[in-house]
């Protein structure tokens, strides 16, 4: 348990020191939530989809979680370059503890970030009727899902590559994709047949629907689907990441 | 009694041979120096031993345990300085030790005080509180060597220790580690290219070159048997005179890993 504890303490010491990391990784969502959120909203009005900062909020969160997960479970390879990852690797601690204290330190280090990006949203205007203590406690455990399945799908894709070379196509193959696709910015609802396939099958779809469904009260899968293919996604993940993680070399 | 054994071990990385059928043991209590020029060998090994990397074929046995198949098992019996830096630049110098002492379950108090004694053999007590970002590289190789030092296993590996160290400080370290010896009977397994340094501390020496061992024995043996006045005659007159490319860099080792696993 304290192994679990001080790797989980490391992420987020990590995290809290980097300021730049923190101001910087506000910024795309902000602009997002702004041009956007304003930008786009006349017109979602005027196609009868209501306030369109309401449904955009929820994306936009849950775009900051999967940022910070994804980037915290790559972070295995910054730790192989500088060498850090050999300490714990030669530890007389099972991998799958490692592999558990860096997962909870990344989607604790995420939560914190999609809660800002909840507090930013809520100054731009962002105050949805439906939302109430106990739906907003039921968002958090959205978040928490989202951010354990994407440090786990960052620390699998991670543990396979060698150097940062292959980072870039992460951002540009993975990351994008999985945002853009997610019905985070628009509704799922009469797309295209091959748009809606993909949407389907991104796991983000069913996390911002979630989060959607519990602060704004507005949802498309409906919010136990949600909850279900979330948890067996984050499941799956969570059990390749480790078995992936516990193969590593230096 | 075999500490360590090493029976035939070869480990390969594509059509390169880094380590080429080696066998040797160590006994449990004793200092033992592993040597070589760069690119022999030395630190392929290391890791092999040590959990890291999966031998091509061969048997080891450390404290009874097979690293490849028990790797917690063997995790267990061991403690190790690494050749190249493995410190978290984000965290303090303290928070550094104190991570490694949690990871090794190393007791709160003993903890406490082992780390102010080792900082204070190493100078840095003083500047625990700060990023270890900002110190310069020897302070660096100082902070790895006392956290290295802090929990008491049965083996301790040193893979170029005291790589860069100035003499007062290099001495201060050999001899704390040869109290821990004494005192605790703790198994030393070193690289170092100090071959004076090896002739002063080492009980048993193996001589590895181009992945094989060339030679074993004491320090006194082995200048006997090459008729060397020193170690370092010793060892030059068993490995040549040629120099040697530098040992590739971790990322460097690992992209040819990379190529190597692509392979597969």
């Amino acid at each position: 348990m304290q192994a679990i504890y001080i790797i989980w303490l490391r992420q987020l010491k990590r995290y809290l020191r980097s300021k730049s990391r923190i101001v910087g990784s506000l910024g795309q969502p902000l602009l997002f939530l702004v041009a956007l959120g304003f930008g786009l909203g006349p017109i979602f009005q005027k196609a009868g989809g209501g306030n369109y900062l309401d449904f955009l909020a929820p994306g936009v969160i849950a775009m900051g979680i999967l940022f910070t997960a994804l980037f915290s479970g790559v972070e295995i390879i910054w730790d192989r370059q500088f060498g850090f990852l050999k300490e714990t690797l030669v530890a007389p601690v099972s991998r799958l503890k490692i592999m558990i204290g860096r997962t909870l330190g990344g989607a604790t280090v995420a939560m914190i970030q999609g809660v800002v990006v909840f507090i930013l949203a809520f100054l731009i205007g962002f105050r949805p009727e439906y939302l109430t203590f106990g739906t907003f406690l039921l968002a958090l455990v959205f978040m928490f899902l989202i951010a354990v399945l994407f440090t786990a799908l960052g620390t699998a894709i991670a543990s396979q590559l060698d150097d940062m070379q292959g980072f870039q196509l992460i951002m540009n193959f993975v990351v994008m994709p999985l945002f853009f696709l997610s019905g985070a910015l628009f509704p799922t609802e009469g797309l295209p047949s091959g748009i809606a396939l993909i949407v389907k099958i991104d796991p983000l779809s069913y996390g911002v629907d979630g989060l959607r469904h519990a602060l704004t009260g507005m949802s498309s899968f409906g919010f136990g689907t949600d909850l279900l293919v979330l948890s067996l996604i984050t499941g799956f993940l969570l059990f390749l990441g480790s078995y992936l993680f516990s193969k590593i070399q230096i | 009694m075999d500490i360590i054994s090493v029976k035939n071990l070869t480990k390969k990385f594509g059509d390169f041979i880094a380590v080429d059928d080696i066998s040797f043991t160590v006994q449990k209590g004793e200092i033992f120096a592993f040597l070589g020029p760069n690119g022999a060998g030395k630190s392929t090994t290391i890791k092999m031993l040590t959990t890291i990397l999966k031998p091509t074929s061969g048997e080891v046995s450390l404290d009874g345990h097979d690293p490849s198949h028990d790797a917690l098992q063997a995790r267990k019996s061991f403690g190790i300085v690494f050749q190249d830096p493995s410190l978290d630049d984000e965290l303090t110098a303290y928070e550094n030790i104190e991570f490694h002492g949690v990871l090794y379950g190393v007791p709160r108090e003993t903890g406490r005080e082992r780390s102010e004694q080792l900082l204070k053999i190493v100078e840095l007590w003083d500047r625990k509180d700060e990023l270890v970002k900002n110190f310069s590289g020897g302070m660096k190789r100082r902070l790895e060597i006392a956290r290295g030092l802090l929990h008491h296993p049965k083996i301790l590996f040193l893979d170029e220790p005291t790589q860069g160290l100035d003499p007062q400080t290099r001495n201060h370290i050999w001899s704390y580690i040869q109290n821990l010896n004494r005192e605790e009977g703790i198994t030393i397994f070193f690289t170092t290219h100090y071959m004076e340094e090896a002739e002063k501390v080492a009980q048993r020496v193996d001589v590895i070159d181009h992945g094989k061992i060339v030679a074993e024995g004491t320090p006194e043996e082995l200048k006997k048997k090459t008729n060397a006045a020193s170690l370092e005659e010793a060892f030059l007159s068993l490995t040549g005179h040629d120099i040697r490319d530098e040992s590739a860099s971790g990322a460097d080792h690992m992209r040819t890993m990379g190529r190597a696993w692509g392979r597969r």
